[in-house]
């Protein structure tokens, strides 16, 4: 039986329901020190001087660091290169050594025996920063803090502009707000015996061979001397794992100190720290003809990067513009981004990097110009949506190195899914005898998924039997043991708890990619079942020439290899592997030994799920408070491995959509001093703010593009999130215009209310 | 000089005897001197409730209180929820329901959720509201909360009716 498509309890919950879950911070060494990063109290200022004297002679302090002991010009380069822009000149030192560009910028480290010693040595290094002028807007910026600009687009948009029955334009503002996951960042580098040059290293996920690499280089090492270990991850959301300067300064100075150094981020830390995310301003256009068909669309955004570009570059801005015509027929097109630098924390990728931003931009253009045009609003989106026979697709448009192909499906029968699920659950039912205001809002998109170029998986059977898949995927949470592990069981013939899978070790799959923009079940996927399919096939030649039999009699069935028509004739997997040993008598000369095979999945273009969010919120106008009653999230994903997995990332993605469009924000003070450093004002939502998700999952177009069919679902719940909260609170305000800006808090909705009368 | 103090404290049922730094937070001496890592820190000002476990009968968030505190008490984690090998029957809910993805927050719910259970009236039902009420004491990145509240909800109703039975 296929364990694809099961329920499967996860692999990961016994251990993480026990406390046994194994998380940076829960691992320790004998002999470990611990460090502090001292961060900059200005956002923006020339370093006049950085005394460590008393902090060094504190006691219990081992050793205190700034940049004047690192190697000269040592900046984190560009992970995600978008061809194009040069950001030489932008790109953040792993400490700052003459001036500091935001508050929390890391200006030195202090190293000692306990963590609290760290933290009372650190207060005692004298920084003497002279404050200079600090850009905070991006919009009014001076064209010198522009990084880079891009365009992206297609056709004749002025024509379209000119020639319009109706021009309708609308600016959105989308908050600053970040992935925020519960564990904060944590760092264990272990260095190997004197002399050895080694370093074990515990902590650091989501590309861990690209980081190994990069600090191999940055440290002079050979990168097979750094072992990066798997272990538990706190949550990813595109912010964890990306190199950050802790990730060269810790093993740097474990390897300086000849001893293990441990750094465990605090929560006030990773919120000026971590990468930020999401702040854009756009101000979108769309011309359409007489029946409200769409002729052209045009976006003018300003991306506030922060203070410099990290390991995501431009990629952000670039996805944002590259994929905002969505699921729609959009004759022209262009989508022009300014990326500005700013005196705040700097920016990547959270999850639906540029899709939540761009979404919500069009999708409430779309409700502005329904109405504008006398139109249903879902009647308008019908009439624009891509039909069945238009698909495959392709835009003229390039992103993160791809073709933009929307590959698969049938975008008009999920709108109407979607609608009928609506009204089957209610949703577009006034409640009476409410004093609220109540509204709905609808919002398409368009996901992208499984982005190559390539991933590795080796998959193994051991004498045991055991299974052993080492993937280059990494475990942030999303359930990676468990899909592997079925996709593992489901192509070898084994049940799938036999299969114990490994993510994210760069000694069990030096060749990973990692775990990111939705490409673990897709690509990694795709890699465990070649692997898996290999053995299986190598399986089932071994057990004919063992048991003298052809081997299209054979097939491989609750981990044992079985013959058609001979029910005696049967050999366990464990008992191939056994006989694949070397030096066995069933193995041919020049044969490699053993019951294994590595594969790598290679694709060029990415896949591109589809879907439908639609919310009903109530809206108290005294208050401004917005509340979320009901929420569903319509969604095709080709087939699903797991549906409880997909439900769960579905349902979690949409609390984080939820926090973006109505709670969360990193805001900061005319200086430049960030106002969201704790949980009480950097408001992720509980279980009080987050309604229960009706969900529709849709398998009808399974994608072409690998051989399982399959879509990512990491992204789907967040994505048009901001947009339909927004569609339907300015529903419930009945609203002429747009909201304007997100995140929908209580004094921007008062002050909508109050604009209407 | 450091403040040190004598602790005398039983954990998960186990006597632990250690000397600790006045300012030391139980989480700290739970995670780092005597090996409960599964009490996780996740704020360290109060908020989240990762940090929860029961003291004494009371779920308390152990960033806010200091290891001394707990000289003399009985402090249960999430590694003494389990009976031997075989999950708690709210262990058993949350991997059920899917209540978990990243599982760091998670310990936290259990405790948060298990002192709640234990003091709750057994024969009145707990409806949907109030176990989203009471998990929003705590904070989750991954799930949404819907698992939570259905494991909630399903231990909640198979222990009265167990009750009920005996």
């Amino acid at each position: 039986m296929s364990s694809i498509g099961t329920r499967l309890p996860r692999k990961e919950d016994p251990r993480l329901l026990r406390g046994r879950g194994r998380f940076g911070d829960d691992i320790s060494v004998p002999g470990q020190l611990w460090a502090r990063v001292v961060r900059s109290p200005a956002a923006h200022g020339h370093i006049e001087s950085l005394d460590v004297t008393q902090a060094a002679k504190a006691p219990g302090i081992a050793a205190v660091v700034t940049a004047a002991d690192l190697p000269a010009g040592l900046v984190i380069p560009v992970r995600l290169a978008v061809p194009g822009p040069d950001l030489g000149g932008y790109l953040q030192p792993v400490l700052a050594r003459t001036t500091v560009r935001y508050v929390g910028e890391p200006l030195a480290v202090v190293v000692g025996e306990d963590p609290y010693a760290c933290e009372d040595a650190a207060e005692l290094v004298e920084i003497d920063i002279s404050e200079r002028a600090v850009v905070l807007d991006a919009r009014t910026a001076d064209s010198h803090h522009v990084a880079a600009e891009l365009v992206r687009g297609y056709g004749d948009v002025e024509t379209a502009f000119a020639q319009a029955r109706q021009v309708v334009r609308i600016e959105l503002a989308v908050g600053r707000h970040s992935g925020v996951p519960l564990e904060p960042r944590c760092l264990l580098a272990v260095p190997g015996p004197p002399g050895a040059g080694s370093l074990d290293i515990f902590g650091m996920t989501k590309v861990p061979v690209w980081n190994r690499d990069l600090l191999a280089r940055l440290l002079g090492l050979d990168e097979t001397l750094i072992h990066v270990h798997g272990v538990d991850a706190g949550g990813g959301f595109g912010v964890r794992g990306e190199f950050y300067p802790e990730d060269f300064l810790i093993p740097w100075l474990a390897l300086r100190l000849g001893c293990p150094v441990k750094w465990a981020e605090d929560r006030a830390e990773h919120l000026v720290a971590v990468n930020h995310s999401r702040q854009q301003h756009h101000r979108i256009a769309a011309a359409f003809d007489d029946d409200g068909r769409i002729l052209a669309i045009t976006d003018d955004v300003t991306h506030d990067n922060g203070a410099y570009c990290r390991t995501h570059g431009v990629a952000v801005p670039e996805l944002t513009v590259a994929m905002l015509p969505g699921p729609y027929r959009v004759p022209a097109y262009r989508g022009r981004i300014r990326v500005v630098l700013t005196n705040k924390t700097p920016c990547g990728t959270y999850r639906a990097p540029g899709r939540f931003e761009g979404t919500a931009a069009r999708e409430h253009l779309l409700d502005v110009a329904a109405d504008q045009l006398g139109l249903d609003r879902i009647e308008l989106r019908r009439r624009n949506l891509l039909g069945p026979t238009e698909i495959p697709h392709r835009r003229p448009i390039a992103t993160l190195g791809t073709d933009l192909i929307l590959d698969t499906g049938d975008y008009p029968a999920l709108l109407a899914a979607a609608v009928a699920e609506a009204d089957r659950l209610g949703y577009r039912a006034k409640p009476a005898g409410s004093h609220a205001l109540h509204g709905f809002g609808l919002a398409l998109f368009v996901e992208k998924s499984g982005l190559g170029p390539q991933e590795t998986a080796d998959v193994t059977v051991s004498k045991s039997g055991a299974v052993h898949v080492h993937s280059g995927g990494t475990s942030v949470g999303q359930g990676i043991e468990t899909v592997l592990a079925q996709i593992a069981a489901d192509a070898l013939g084994v049940d799938p708890g036999v299969v114990r899978v490994t993510a994210g070790d760069t000694n069990a799959q030096p060749f990973g990619a990692g775990s990111w923009a939705s490409r673990s079940t897709v690509v990694g996927g795709s890699a465990v079942h070649l692997a898996a399919t290999a053995v299986r096939e190598r399986a089932v030649e071994l057990a004919a020439r063992i048991l003298e039999c052809d081997s299209a009699d054979i097939a491989v069935r609750d981990g044992a290899a079985v013959v058609h028509g001979d029910l005696a004739a049967r050999l366990t997997l464990a008992e191939i592997a056994q006989a694949a040993e070397p030096a066995s008598r069933y193995l041919r000369p020049g044969e490699p030994a053993g019951l294994s095979a590595r594969r790598r999945f290679e694709v060029s273009h990415m896949t591109y799920p589809y879907g439908a969010h639609a919310a009903v919120v109530a809206v108290d106008p005294g208050t401004g408070q917005v509340r979320v009653l009901r929420y569903l999230v319509v969604y095709e994903v080709g087939r699903a491995v797991n549906p409880m997995l997909v439900e769960g990332q579905l349902r979690g993605g949409v609390a984080q959509g939820i926090g973006g469009a109505l709670f969360e924000e990193f805001s900061y003070d005319d200086a430049g001093q960030p106002q969201a450093v704790t949980f009480i004002e950097y408001r992720t939502p509980t279980a009080a703010e987050v309604p229960p998700v009706d969900l529709l999952i849709s398998t009808d177009a399974p994608s072409p593009g690998n051989p399982l069919g399959v879509m990512g679902a990491g992204e789907g719940g967040v994505s048009a999130a901001g947009a339909a909260v927004a569609n339907a609170v300015r529903d419930a305000l009945g609203l002429a215009g747009g909201v304007g800006q997100l995140p929908l808090v209580p004094s921007r909705v008062r002050e909508l209310w109050e604009g209407l009368s | 000089m450091k403040d040190m103090h004598h602790v005398d404290v039983r954990v998960n049922g186990r006597h632990h005897e250690l000397v600790v730094e006045a300012r030391r937070t139980l989480a700290d001496m739970l995670r780092h001197d005597l090996g409960y890592t599964g009490t996780h820190l996740g704020c360290e000002h109060g908020i989240c409730g990762a940090c929860t476990v029961i003291l004494d009968g009371q779920p308390a968030r152990a960033c806010l209180v200091f290891g001394v505190q707990a000289d003399g008490a009985s402090v249960l984690t999430v590694e003494g929820l389990a009976d031997g090998e075989a999950l708690s029957d709210l262990q058993q809910a949350f991997s059920d329901h899917h209540a978990l993805q990243c599982g760091f927050c998670t310990p936290g719910f259990l405790m948060l959720i298990e002192a709640y259970l234990a003091e709750a009236d057994p024969a009145a039902e707990l409806t949907a509201e109030q176990a989203r009420e009471l998990i929003a004491s705590n904070l989750c990145r991954c799930t949404g909360y819907q698992g939570i509240v259905e494991a909630v909800l399903a231990i909640a109703r198979a222990r009265r009716d167990q009750r009920g039975a005996t």
